[in-house]
This record gives C-alpha cells, structure tokens and sequence, in this order.
C-alpha cells in the first residue's frame, strides 16, 4: 500500500507539472538541452556565459523544478568545480594579480575557473530543467526515436525496471546477515562475508535475467522489440524549437558583439 | 477429439543433479482445469516449462495442439498458444509502463499497434484493471503485479493457460478475486499449486508429483468446482 502512495504522488506530482515545457514532445526537450550544451561549451566570454545561466535559471523556473532536490544536485557537481575553481588561478600561466606566499594568481586563470563554473552550472541547471524532470519511460523512447541504438536504450529500460528489484535483493540479504549477528569489520571475515555478497547478488541477476527472458519468449520475443503507436510532433514543438534556435543565437552574438 | 497437450512418458533431470521427473505423463483436454502439487524440487515448474519448451524432455514426448513438438520453431507457435504465468511477477513485467507490458505479448503476435492497444483495453477492463493502466509497473502492489502479469499473457489470447503458484502470496481478498477470475475463463488450465484450498477452488482434477511421477489425486472437496464441469465430471 506504501507503494500505491508513492505512485500516486508521483503521478500528482507530474499532472501538476503541466507548464508550457512540460507539454513539449520529449524529443523537443532533448535535442534543445543538447544544443543548449554544445553552444554553452563554445562561449568564453563571461557576458554571454552569464546570458545562458540566466536562461537555464529562467527554464527551470518555468518547468517548476523542485528547489531543494535541484540546489542538491547543483552543489554536489559544484563541489567538484570548486577544487578546480581554487587551484586554477595559482596553476594557469598568466598576467599576476596577486600573490599569496609563494603563490601567484593569475588572471586567466580566474577567467578559466570563472568560465568554467558558469558552463557547468548553466549546462547541468538546463539538462534538469528540461531532461531531467522526464519520466524514465518517455526518455527511453524519446531517445529511441531519436535514433539512439535500441540496445542503449533497453539497457535503459531494464536498469530503470530493475535496479528496485537488485536494490531490495540486497537489503533482504543484508537483514538475513544482520538477523545472524554479522556486523561489519576490518576483518577477513568482513571481506569474505561481503564478496558472497556481491557473489550472490551478481548469481542472482544473472538468473532473474534468464527468467525475464524466458518469460519475454514465453510472450513470442524474437530478438526485436515491438513499438506502440506514439504522438507525432505538435505545433508548440515547432514554436519552441524556433525560440530555442533564436534564443542560442542571440548568445551567440552576444559573445561576437561584446568581448 | 485430440487433447491440448499430452506429455508422454517425459523424463528430464537438471545437470548434476539427480533426475526429476521420471516418466511423467500427463493429458490436457480441451476446457478442462488440472491442478499440479507436490514437494519443493518435485518438478512441477519444471513440467510447466517442458510443455511450452523452455526445456526439452531427454526422453519421451511433447505433444501440444496435435502434433509432437521438438524443434525451437516448434516451440515457438506453440507459445502464442499456450500462455506460461511466472510465479515471479518481477520476471514477467519488464516493460516500464502496464500499457506497454500488456502490448508487448500481442505486438509480437503481429497485431497492429492501434489494435494492440485495444486488445490491452478489453483484457484489463475484464480483469478490472483498467485503472492501472498508465502505471508503472515495478510501482504495483504485489497482488497488482500478480494480476497485471495475468493480464499480460491473456492478451495473447491463448487457448491453454499455465500458472505457477499463482497465488502465492496473495492476501485472501485478492486471492478470491483470482479464483473469481480464473472460474470464469474459457481457457483449460494447468496450475501448480502448493495452496490445497486454493487448488480444490480452481481445479477438478489433482496430480500429486511423487518421486518423480505423477499420481492421480482426487479433491475432497468437488463441489467448489464450477457446476457444469461437475455435471461433465459425473
């Protein structure tokens, strides 16, 4: 019943989602944060980098993005980006600005770090925006329709469907140890206890595997997976792709204009 | 008139591991409802599994709709005729939506897709499971899963339905309902069940696997059949 709960708020959660972005085609998501990715990736000027992160704001914004969840996300890439952003100023060759002991800073490094963070914020702030709020489900199609290998894109599906599965496996093995006394330690013991594990686990999906495929050719699985009827592109998806284009080329000529 | 499927004289062991069905035979006719019981590793899913060829017999015979099945190709037309139900849900529902994993059986029959998609409607508004439709499937209940896994492989619409332990874990309401369903279908039946009330509910006719044999087993308890397959019985 705890289950049917939490789908259900699932399901509250994405009918209340309905904003202008979220009614776009899957694939209009995706092909626009990929763009959005590759022209982001080629700008250096700050102007233009502060542009897309206020765009990649402003779409989160608009697909309603959870707030707390995404600031998570954001700060634990950022964590990595802050290793980066410290050490870059002292390691970049580069007109001084200042020193502290026997390091020195330099000015394009500053510039490198800055743009770097700027990029990475922006790209990860819109792939959420726009991708992330995707069902796993509309993904894999959207992908596989947009001519992503059909091998990726099951590897998708049967990961999204069973990663639950292993994940509870585990559990339920880890209770059985816990219920026979068997607390974790910097022993032999410990190693061998936890390389059965993981033994058992991989035993385990490898024979779930041979089942579900049992079961796939129980149904009459030939190799190829049939398709269900899906909606073609709409008109907003026009529209938007058209905004999206406008939009990535005025950061463009940002970047040209102002240096 | 010729039975569904007939295993004749059927013996089948595991690699390394002692033989398991030693001379199983066993007639399926049309509209009847057999159930299989039996101590754990007596081999009833295994019978399950010769019968639509996921294993092959080492001696003796596989006859299903007529003719003797031994190759693959044999199998596989066999399959859209005879529908296995896994005792695991998780192993029969792979899709990501009940939408699709319901489709997925007829879709590979060769119905169109708009066709699929009401061959899904019919089976899961039978069912009353039309509300679940859209779901995802690992989200379901463990009785939904159960139902829904039912649903996929009575899309194909087969003439022989074989269940393993499905009512397994099941609480008492949505084991009542699965008996209430089951009763009502058209399609004979095989059901290996550990569950004897269960099995008294479903089945006429009872086989005990004992050392690798089946032995003929009369219910007590008949008159939880439905009335007409009594009157036949009588």
């Amino acid at each position: 019943m705890a289950h049917d709960a939490v789908a259900g708020a699932a399901l509250d959660r994405t009918t209340k989602l309905e904003s202008a972005l979220t009614a776009l085609d899957p694939r209009t998501r995706i092909v626009m944060a990929f763009a959005f990715a590759v022209v982001v990736v080629s700008l250096q000027t700050l102007a233009a980098l502060t542009l897309a992160l206020v765009l990649a704001v402003l779409t989160a914004w608009q697909a309603r993005l959870p707030w707390r969840s995404t600031r998570k996300t954001l700060l634990t890439m950022d964590g990595f980006v802050l290793a980066m952003l410290v050490m870059l100023p002292f390691t970049t060759p580069g007109p001084t600005i200042a020193t502290i002991g026997p390091l020195t800073m330099s000015s394009s490094g500053l510039h490198l770090a800055t743009t770097i963070a700027l990029k990475a914020n922006a790209i990860v702030l819109m792939l959420l925006a726009l991708v992330g709020s995707l069902e796993p489900a509309l993904l894999g199609h959207a992908l596989r329709r947009l001519g992503v290998p059909m091998a990726l894109v099951q590897l998708l599906f049967f990961t999204v469907r069973y990663i639950e599965v292993l994940g509870t496996e585990y559990l339920r093995l880890r209770t059985a140890m816990r219920a026979r006394a068997f607390k974790a330690a910097c022993s032999l013991h410990t190693l061998r206890t936890f390389g059965y594990l993981v033994g058992m686990l991989v035993v385990r999906a490898s024979e779930r595997a041979e089942r579900v495929l049992q079961a796939m050719r129980c149904r009459g699985f030939n190799g190829t997976f049939p398709v269900l009827l899906e909606p073609a592109l709409r008109r907003h998806d026009g529209v938007a792709g058209v905004m999206a284009v406008a939009l990535l080329a005025s950061l463009v000529l940002v970047e040209r204009t102002i240096v | 008139m010729s039975s569904l499927l007939e295993l004749q004289d059927v013996v089948f062991g595991y690699p390394s591991r002692p033989i398991v069905l030693d001379g199983v035979s066993l007639t399926l006719d049309e509209g009847e409802r057999i159930a299989l019981t039996g101590a754990n590793g007596a081999g009833k899913s295994t019978i399950l599994q010769l019968a639509v060829g996921l294993l092959r017999p080492h001696f003796g015979r596989v006859v299903a709709f007529g003719d003797e099945r031994t190759s693959e190709a044999d199998f596989q037309e066999v399959r859209r005729r005879m529908g296995l139900v896994f005792q695991d849900p998780d192993d029969q529902l792979f899709c990501p939506t009940v939408l699709e994993d319901v489709a997925f059986g007829p879709l590979n029959l060769g119905i169109p897709p708009d066709e699929a998609r009401a061959v899904v409607d019919r089976t899961l508004e039978t069912l009353a499971l039309a509300h679940l439709r859209d779901r995802v499937t690992h989200q379901l209940s463990g009785g939904e899963k159960r139902l829904v896994s039912l649903a996929t492989v009575l899309a194909m619409e087969p003439e022989v339905l074989l269940l393993d332990e499905p009512s397994n874990g099941l609480d008492e309401a949505t084991t009542l309902r699965l008996v209430e369903i089951l009763s009502g279908l058209p399609q004979a039946v095989i059901v290996v069940s550990h569950d004897a009330h269960f099995r008294r509910r479903i089945a006429l006719r009872e086989h005990r696997l004992v050392d690798g044999r089946l032995i003929d087993h009369v219910p007590r308890c008949p008159n939880a059949a439905p009335p007409e397959d009594r009157a036949a019985a009588e």
